[in-house]
């Protein structure tokens, strides 16, 4: 496509001077855009995901701006490719993109009669297209640009147009777009007030304060060679586990499963004791059924970081768990690569 | 504003340019960037390790040379992965979205005036189009799809929300940039590049639009996503930013259009203020300005281009990373508004010098009285009164507050405080069942309270 485009862009001082005729140049460009326009036309009607219909009407409007330009008017072919292509479907992607990829159309009416008025309406624009293409190809005849483009050439002749004769229809469209972009600006900061938001060192001075909880925030989960999961709870210095390292809302460490535990670094479970042949016989109630038994398990174990205790178990499970692994891996290794080449 | 509608010489130069020569220039532009490419992976490695006492790669060829063409081999050979989320083909196009555009902007760049190949006269540009500069906009702005697409395809959230950061960032900052370069256009009167380094035979641009050039020089660091701009791939933040998940030749596709793309708004920059291939002052007065014609112009151009590439690694090496809400503050808040004020001021004083038949000195003298009125009046406003607070809180000497005096300790942990319980004991200290009871106030409802109950006689 690149050669092609240059080959349309030197083709071009050429057409200048040619009179009405349409040269090879154009020829060529108008049978290798005409049907990737149409292409992605049909593309953007016919894809199933949203992204992709986006990226046919991309490839749409970045034919014809091509096209445009192949055809002496280069300023309005570039502008269609940074207004349109750049700016325009880029903000489409951006919507798409935070939507979700597989969020699919609801087919529920909403409004009452809208589908027969769609179709309606549809029927009507494409007979407004066919009478509009009809004439266009029948009665019009073809004035070609060599005149508009005459003397100071196609940028400076649109120049000067735009700011003299077409001035004020220009700044009303410009004044239409600015209040559209404050309208949504106004309506996208309603509710963030001036100099409601506290400095950081405001806040560091709130927190010592006592406006807080407390001055640090809660302590993280425990980082251990064995296990990295939220669910981890943190050790003290002395072994004791942390309380407030324990969340509330993950279930598998629960402060009962983790009891046994913490009974045996407080020291509640009675140690070897060289005088007896047996265990020890004078257990509290509540360390028989925490301590002795297979119950609590040792921290890292109640989580392996994808959320299923038996990879095994679960074939499907497990492959995704391998996939993970090796594109993480692999996105490592990339990092690793770039870091080594350029980063470092 | 001479131009005809044949258009300028050098369009009239390239338009009889015969196939073969179309298609060398093509060869040779191609391979310049990816030879400057490889050259700026090591420059960038050797400057930045200067800058940090180190000796950087010097293991391959001359000086290291050829360490980054050993990096690519490597990269080519490694395994290509692609996610299960991946959308397939999406993903394999991303990076030939960002690469193509990349190679697509140099075309318009002039690197030298008339020249003879092979007893053909030509320019040393491949097209000279009269909407040139809008070009590389148009073709930036292509280029953010490859960044878009790749971090949506990806099927991961890293690469999305550096995929879109950068999106964000290339969009504000073109505002900027484009801001910028409509002053330089104002005084060439063109849109081309050939036409804009023409008009810059009696003085470069950077003289006459220095807050032009400095609003250029900030975007063209945004644009390209270098640091400290570099937000879409920080490493502490997004592990890799838009290319995490990529590998191998794909990987690589990213690489080379980031390092071209360096190129190109470097040679931008050159074109638009730094005279393009013209001769830098003392040389161009060399034997009535004989430097500034044949193949000599060609060394300015690169000369001046790895100028900036310089200072694209400098400022790596300097500066760190802006925070998100700072860097988009700055694009929007400052670059933009600054742009704007400033194409104010340029078209106003043309518009003067056109009309009025002002002359430059009168202009600079009315500058200079408005100047020393504004600094008058800043002298003579009152300074901003100095808050005082009776609330401050005490400050350590490294500015740090102090915690207040009364602050709560904790209660010690059980062990410990058991063995001092016992230690206590058998002397025959009283103050154990104190601590125990301010700890306990301090922690609230700790776990081991019920245990506590029943241990401590």
């Amino acid at each position: 496509m690149s050669a092609m485009l240059v080959h349309a862009f030197t083709a071009l001082p050429l057409a200048q001077q040619a009179t009405e005729t349409i040269t090879t140049g154009e020829t060529i460009a108008f049978w290798i855009l005409g049907p990737l326009a149409v292409a992605g036309g049909l593309g953007m009607v016919f894809a199933r995901n949203a992204v992709h219909s986006a990226l046919w009407l991309a490839l749409s409007m970045l034919s014809l701006g091509v096209l445009y330009m192949a055809q002496r008017a280069p300023f309005l072919g570039v502008v269609q490719i940074i207004v349109y292509t750049g700016a325009i479907m880029m903000l489409f992607l951006f919507v798409l993109m935070l939507v979700g990829r597989d969020s699919s159309d609801s087919v529920v009416e909403v409004l009452r009669g809208q589908r027969l008025a769609a179709a309606v309406l549809g029927l009507g624009f494409a007979g407004l297209m066919a009478g509009g293409l009809a004439r266009a190809l029948v009665g019009v005849q073809a004035v070609g640009l060599a005149h508009v483009n005459a003397g100071d050439g196609n940028v400076v002749n649109l120049g000067r147009l735009i700011f003299t004769d077409y001035l004020f229809p220009f700044e009303l469209t410009s004044a239409l777009l600015i209040t559209a972009a404050v309208g949504a600006m106004v309506l996208a900061f309603t509710d963030k007030r001036r100099g409601t938001r506290r400095t950081q060192r405001e806040l560091a001075e709130a927190r010592f304060r006592g406006e807080y909880e407390r001055p640090s925030p809660l302590p993280g989960p425990g980082v251990y060679a064995t296990a990295n999961s939220v669910a981890t709870p943190a050790l003290l210095p002395d072994g004791s586990i942390a309380p407030e390292s324990l969340s509330e809302i993950i279930e598998s460490t629960t402060r009962e499963a983790l009891a046994g535990d913490i009974a045996e670094v407080r020291g509640e479970v009675p140690g070897p004791d060289a005088h007896a042949l047996a265990p020890h016989e004078h257990e509290t109630p509540e360390e028989t059924s925490g301590g002795g038994s297979g119950e609590a398990q040792p921290p890292g174990h109640t989580n392996n970081g994808h959320g299923s205790t038996h990879p095994a178990a679960d074939p499907d499970d497990a492959r995704e768990t391998r996939e993970t692994t090796s594109t993480s891996d692999d996105a490592e290794s990339a990092h690793t690569a770039r870091s080594s080449e350029a980063r470092r | 504003m001479t131009r005809l509608a044949q258009g300028t010489p050098v369009q009239e130069l390239l338009a009889d340019d015969p196939l073969w020569l179309i298609i060398g220039k093509v060869i040779a532009i191609f391979a310049l960037l990816v030879v400057m490419t490889l050259f700026m992976i090591w420059f960038e490695r050797r400057v930045v390790a200067r800058m940090q006492h180190r000796i950087g790669p010097n293991r391959v060829g001359p000086f290291g040379m050829l360490q980054s063409l050993a990096d690519g081999l490597k990269l080519a050979f490694k395994e290509d992965i692609r996610p299960v989320l991946a959308d397939k083909w999406v993903y394999f196009l991303a990076p030939v979205i960002s690469t193509i555009p990349a190679f697509l902007a140099f075309a318009v760049i002039p690197m030298g005036p008339e020249v003879s190949i092979f007893g053909e006269r030509t320019a040393l540009q491949l097209v000279d189009l009269p909407v040139g500069v809008l070009v590389v906009l148009a073709v930036a702005a292509v280029g953010v799809y490859g960044i878009v697409l790749s971090g949506w395809s990806s099927g991961s959230p890293y690469p999305l929300l550096g995929s879109l950061r950068s999106a964000a960032q290339v969009i504000s900052y073109e505002i900027a940039m484009g801001l910028a370069i409509v002053s330089v256009v104002l005084y060439s009167g063109t849109l081309s590049t050939a036409g804009i380094v023409e008009a810059q035979a009696h003085g470069w641009f950077f003289w006459l639009l220095p807050i032009s050039f400095v609003i250029y020089m900030a975007s063209m660091v945004g644009e390209t996503n270098r640091a400290p701009f570099d937000l879409p791939e920080a490493e502490s933040e997004l592990v890799g930013g838009f290319h995490t998940e990529y590998s191998s030749l794909k990987f690589a596709l990213f690489f080379l259009s980031e390092y071209i793309n360096m190129v190109t708004v470097s040679a931008l920059a050159t074109t638009l203020f730094f005279g393009g291939w013209r001769a830098p002052w003392p040389l161009s007065a060399v034997g009535d300005g004989v430097l500034n014609t044949g193949w000599w112009p060609l060394l300015w151009f690169l000369g001046k281009t790895l100028f900036f590439l310089f200072v694209f690694i400098w400022l790596r090496g300097t500066l760190p990373r802006l925070r998100y809400d700072q860097f988009m503050r700055l694009g929007w808040k400052v670059l933009v508004p600054v742009a704007l004020l400033w194409f104010l001021a340029v078209s106003t004083i043309r518009a003067l010098r056109t009309t009025q038949g002002i002359t430059s000195q009168q202009i600079l003298i009315v500058g200079g009285i408005l100047l020393v009125a504004l600094l008058l009046v800043t002298f003579l406003l009152p300074d901003r009164a100095v808050r005082h607070e009776e609330t401050e809180l005490p400050v350590s000497g490294s500015d740090y507050p102090l915690p207040p005096p009364d602050l709560k300790v904790p209660r010690t942990p059980r062990v410990r405080r058991e063995l001092g319980g016992r230690h206590h004991r058998e002397g025959e200290g009283d103050s154990v069942p104190a601590a125990q009871d301010t700890g306990r106030t301090a922690i609230g409802s700790g776990p081991g309270r019920k245990e506590d109950g029943d241990g401590t006689p």
